[in-house]
């Protein structure tokens, strides 16, 4: 049976979390697993466990930023929250994401 | 480009805090594993389900961290300081092996260190303080058709400073010396004759006082002044802060102290530390021969000049060789065939540059030889560890190492000993900074200053020997790994031959290197010892036993002519008395010494001087009865008498190259010759002999009477079969009676000069003899090796042949055998390479073929006995393995 669910495109997942941790404001890991599945109606597999190196390199690149805090369960979490250099690498990626599907839907449309 | 340096600055960070990141991941991935089951579970599964949920969609906590870990710090520097850690303490559970193999490298890499500083420090930078050397040049004078080198004259050098534009100074710097009285004792001390910008050009500020003033160095004796060195200025007048302004006797003349150099700052003459500086405008006063600051034809100055920045040696050598030509035209008589050469620093003929630069040019290419046997024996321990860690490593590679990670581990294992070998090797150059100035004895009781120098060129380069050993010996088992295969890693170690040809090949084949390494070393020292000998027993045309000579310095103790000539007339007839006394006489020159005889052009009825030729001779003020002193032979004529004094008229001695060249073979004696524009009759034919070496050709030399040519300074030589210490007592006793303020230096024999003037050769043999046997000790030890491994590795095959009935003997000469053909091809292999290496001794060499047989012969004789020395214990060994237990097993 071919798979129903896609993987996370290479590159994509960075533009999924700063997406999520641009509508959802500071979140946990967990919290962003959770809402990139919701969201993708669970057509996503998404190993979470792949979610935290991606968060680590978002962080080096000085796009988002971590805290510890309290969850709504009163638990101890780290919070990601999207920094001024991560609301812009979003937009461009966004926009170049855009030209990129526009184009790629052309040429299947074309062909 | 921001997003990878802040990348990067975070992974750096992460590798000094690795274990706080690491709690904090830790806290991190609990915290959402429990939130996912806090998920679940408010979703109805149960806790078990919830939690295997969760661990499910999270896949795989460790697989995270290992991924996480990666992207955090810097995956090559950790693994890296894992490998060497691992390495260390590989290293530290076989502290012998690890012992033996730093020591080798030590050796090794200290060796290459050690030359490296000297030739740093003697050749390339050899005048510390001294600013740009690398724009340094030295000046000699060059003759057209003559090898070797003359100095320059004064007006020439003036010449020189004037017309050339590329250069951004000249400046002279000639050895001289006086006696100093130091407390109670009077001492030697060097100084140099240089020219009034001297200071100036070689940017060094006196601490105290001034250096020279322009228009100092002009004048016959006008300014005696003096720049004092700082030891002198501690030693001999403690330090006074006072001390500038006042007054130092220097051969006689009272010098006024102007300045004291900086610490540190010896001047610029290879080899002896300078103590005090003077004016040209004095030389008259040091040096001996009279005034030459207007003589063209004195050729006295030892030179040198900065270019300016970019200029090449070619540009500034075309246009000091058009100023030569230019002088050549307008001073034919003194300047015919005669040019200027430039030569960079470490070329530089004159001083202890010249007589070391052959030597330390072998001694690079004999470090590399050390170093290479060094890395050939640790490479061996090395195999031989691989082969006992083959365990270790198909584990490791069964486990899933890749084969890449395994070669790093041995490379970083490379890299600690040959890291380790390094700091040894370091150490010691650093001990053998000074140690080249122990194979010099010392002269007049001042030693030599020829100061090795670690510099941070030095340090590099050590570096990249160290990196090259790494890359030796970590290659060899690298290359092994290759043939590790998992499945027969299980099998029990397959019994070896002795004779065999399998796996053994690569050590045997470091073996051979070593032994070809170090036959071609044996015969370089051989060669070299036949040289020296050669030397040392070739005749210089003089008798070097029962002959002494010593001086009395006059010259510092203020002694003007007349009173000279007394003394040195009274003190003749005193050492003359002497009991076992032959003959003693007075010469302005030492054969074989580093001063230079007086020089003149001369002229020769009848004998037009071609245009190809130049006329300028050099010759010896000397006494009467000087050549059968000296046991020079007397051909025709006679010799000079008392007689022959400054109201006789003036006569000469010629040698026979001089008889030859001027008077085309015809007998001399009677004939004229014009020196200096008197004419003097020649009286005598001597035969040759050396004058400034023992190896240079024959040239035209003539003898004039010291009574007609007046010098203060002057050697006294004796002929007599006492020995030099027993002269020496009685020469002092009368030297004091005549005036109790003198004492004689140090009298030798002109055997002993032979030996002195030849120390570079010395020097060379010591070094290549030691650095030779220090290469087959570490050859030995490495045809030990692979011998006493091969018979351990064999005990079934030599258990199995005594069973057969293989006597004590056979076993014996199975091993020897095997031992001598390794020993063969290395031999083989190291003639071969000798034969093409050993030229580039040439210029060491003298009479002596670089294919000389008697030294290939004494080097395979060497080798022979020292392979036998080596596989003696392997030998016996294999006769006392037991044949029921080898079999057994």
């Amino acid at each position: 049976m071919p798979s129903s669910k896609s993987e996370v495109l290479q590159g994509t997942l960075d533009l999924l979390v700063l997406k999520t941790l641009d509508s959802l404001g500071p979140m946990h890991g967990f919290g962003i697993a959770l809402r990139i599945q919701q969201v993708s109606k669970d057509l996503l597999q998404l190993n979470q466990g792949t979610l935290y190196p991606a968060l680590l390199r978002l962080q080096q690149r000085g796009w988002i930023a971590s805290k510890w805090g309290v969850s709504e369960n009163n638990r101890k979490a780290k919070y990601y929250s999207l920094t001024r250099a991560g609301h812009k690498q979003l937009d461009e990626e966004v926009e170049s994401w855009g030209r990129m599907s526009t184009m790629i839907n052309r040429v299947l449309r074309t062909s | 480009m921001r997003e990878f340096f802040r990348t990067l600055m975070h992974r750096l960070a992460a590798l000094f805090q690795r274990h706080r990141m690491e709690d904090d991941l830790d806290e991190e991935l609990r915290s959402h594993l429990e939130m996912a089951v806090e998920a679940n579970v408010s979703k109805g599964m149960s806790v078990e389900d919830a939690r295997r949920e969760a661990l499910r969609s999270f896949g795989g906590v460790e697989q995270t961290k290992e991924l996480y870990r990666d992207q955090r710090g810097l995956p090559m520097i950790e693994t890296t300081v894992q490998d060497l850690r691992f390495g260390l303490r590989m290293f530290r559970r076989d502290p012998g092996f690890s012992i033996l193999a730093m020591l080798c490298l030590t050796l090794g890499i200290g060796a290459n260190a050690a030359v490296f500083s000297w030739v740093e420090g003697i050749l390339f930078r050899p005048y510390p303080a001294v600013s740009h050397q690398e724009r340094l040049l030295a000046l000699t004078g060059t003759a057209r058709g003559e090898a070797g080198h003359t100095g320059l004259s004064w007006p020439d050098f003036v010449d020189l400073q004037r017309s050339c534009t590329l250069f951004d100074s000249f400046f002279v710097s000639q050895i001289t010396g006086t006696t100093l009285s130091i407390g109670d004792r009077a001492e030697r001390t060097t100084g140099s004759i240089v020219s009034d910008n001297y200071f100036d050009a070689i940017g060094v500020r006196p601490i105290l006082g001034r250096g020279f003033e322009p228009g100092e160095d002009i004048g016959r004796n006008a300014h005696p002044v003096t720049v004092i060195s700082y030891q002198l200025w501690k030693g001999h007048f403690n330090g006074d802060p006072q001390i500038i302004g006042k007054t130092q006797r220097l051969n006689g003349v009272l010098h006024t102290i102007v300045g004291v150099a900086p610490q540190g700052f010896y001047g610029t003459f290879v080899g002896w530390g300078m103590q005090f500086w003077v004016p040209v405008s004095m030389e008259e006063v040091f040096g001996a021969g009279g005034y030459k600051l207007e003589d063209r034809g004195a050729r006295w100055i030892e030179a040198y000049a900065r270019l300016k920045p970019g200029v090449t040696i070619e540009q500034a050598q075309n246009e000091i060789s058009s100023v030569a030509k230019r002088l050549e035209t307008d001073y034919p008589a003194t300047n015919r065939g005669r040019n200027v050469k430039l030569w960079a620093l470490w070329q530089t003929p004159f001083n202890n540059a010249g007589t070391l630069l052959p030597t330390l040019e072998i001694m690079l290419a004999v470090v590399v030889f050390v170093l290479l046997i060094a890395c050939a024996n640790v490479g061996n321990l090395l195999l031989v560890r691989s082969f006992a860690r083959r365990h270790e490593m198909t584990v490791r590679l069964a486990i899933g190492a890749g084969r890449g990670r395994i070669v790093k581990q041995l490379f970083s294992e490379a890299l600690i000993l040959s890291a380790f070998g390094a700091v040894g090797g370091l150490l010691v150059a650093h001990w053998c900074r000074h140690a080249l100035v122990l194979l010099f004895p010392a002269r007049g009781g001042v030693s030599m200053h020829l100061p090795g120098e670690i510099d941070w060129r030095v340090l590099l380069l050590s570096a990249g020997v160290c990196l090259l050993a790494t890359l030796l010996l970590g290659l060899v088992p690298a290359m092994q790994t290759n043939k590790i295969d998992l499945a027969g890693a299980l099998k029990a170690d397959s019994a070896g031959v002795v004779g065999s040809r399998g796996r053994g090949w690569v050590r045997s084949s470091l073996v051979v290197v070593q032994v070809s390494l170090s036959f071609v070393l044996l015969v370089g020292a051989g060669l070299l010892m036949q040289s020296l000998q050669k030397i040392r027993g070739s005749s210089p045309g003089f008798s070097t036993r029962e002959v002494m000579f010593t001086a009395v310095d006059l010259v510092s103790a203020g002694y003007d002519a007349q009173r000279a000539q007394n003394f040195q007339d009274q003190l003749l007839d005193r050492v003359k008395a002497l009991p076992g006394v032959e003959s003693a006489v007075f010469a302005r020159m030492t054969p074989l010494s580093y001063g230079s005889f007086s020089s003149t052009p001369i002229s020769v009825d009848g004998y037009e001087v071609p245009p190809e030729e130049r006329s300028t001779v050099e010759y010896n003020e000397v006494g009467p009865n000087y050549l059968a002193t000296m046991g020079i032979p007397l051909v025709s004529g006679r010799e000079f008498t008392r007689a022959d004094d400054e109201r006789a008229a003036p006569v000469a001695i010629v040698n026979a190259t001089m008889a030859a060249q001027f008077w085309r073979g015809r007998n001399p004696i009677g004939e004229r010759v014009q020196v200096k524009g008197r004419w003097m009759q020649v009286v005598g034919l001597a035969k040759d002999s050396k004058y400034r070496s023992v190896r240079e050709t024959a040239k035209p030399f003539f003898y004039v009477p010291g009574r007609q040519n007046f010098t203060v300074g002057a050697a006294l030589f004796i002929r007599t079969p006492l020995r030099p210490e027993t002269v020496a007592v009685a020469l002092a006793r009368e030297v004091h009676a005549l005036d109790a303020s003198l004492s004689p230096y140090e009298l030798i024999t002109l055997q002993e000069q032979v030996d002195r003037s030849t120390s570079p050769q010395l020097v060379a043999v010591t070094l290549v003899g030691v650095l030779g046997a220090l290469a087959l000790l570490l050859a030995v030890i490495g045809l030990y090796g692979v011998m006493a491994y091969a018979v351990s590795q064999s005990t079934r095959e030599l258990g199995l042949r005594m069973a057969l009935g293989a006597g004590a003997a056979n076993l014996v000469q199975l091993v020897l055998s095997r031992g001598l053909a390794l020993m063969a091809g290395g031999v083989l292999l190291g003639a071969v390479v000798s034969v093409t290496l050993t030229r580039l001794l040439g210029k060491l060499l003298y009479h002596v073929s670089p294919r000389d047989p008697r030294a290939f012969g004494a080097a395979f004789a060497v080798m022979t006995i020292a392979t036998l020395v080596a596989c003696l214990i392997p030998a016996w060994r294999a006769t006392r393995t037991d044949p029921a237990e080898a079999l057994r097993d």
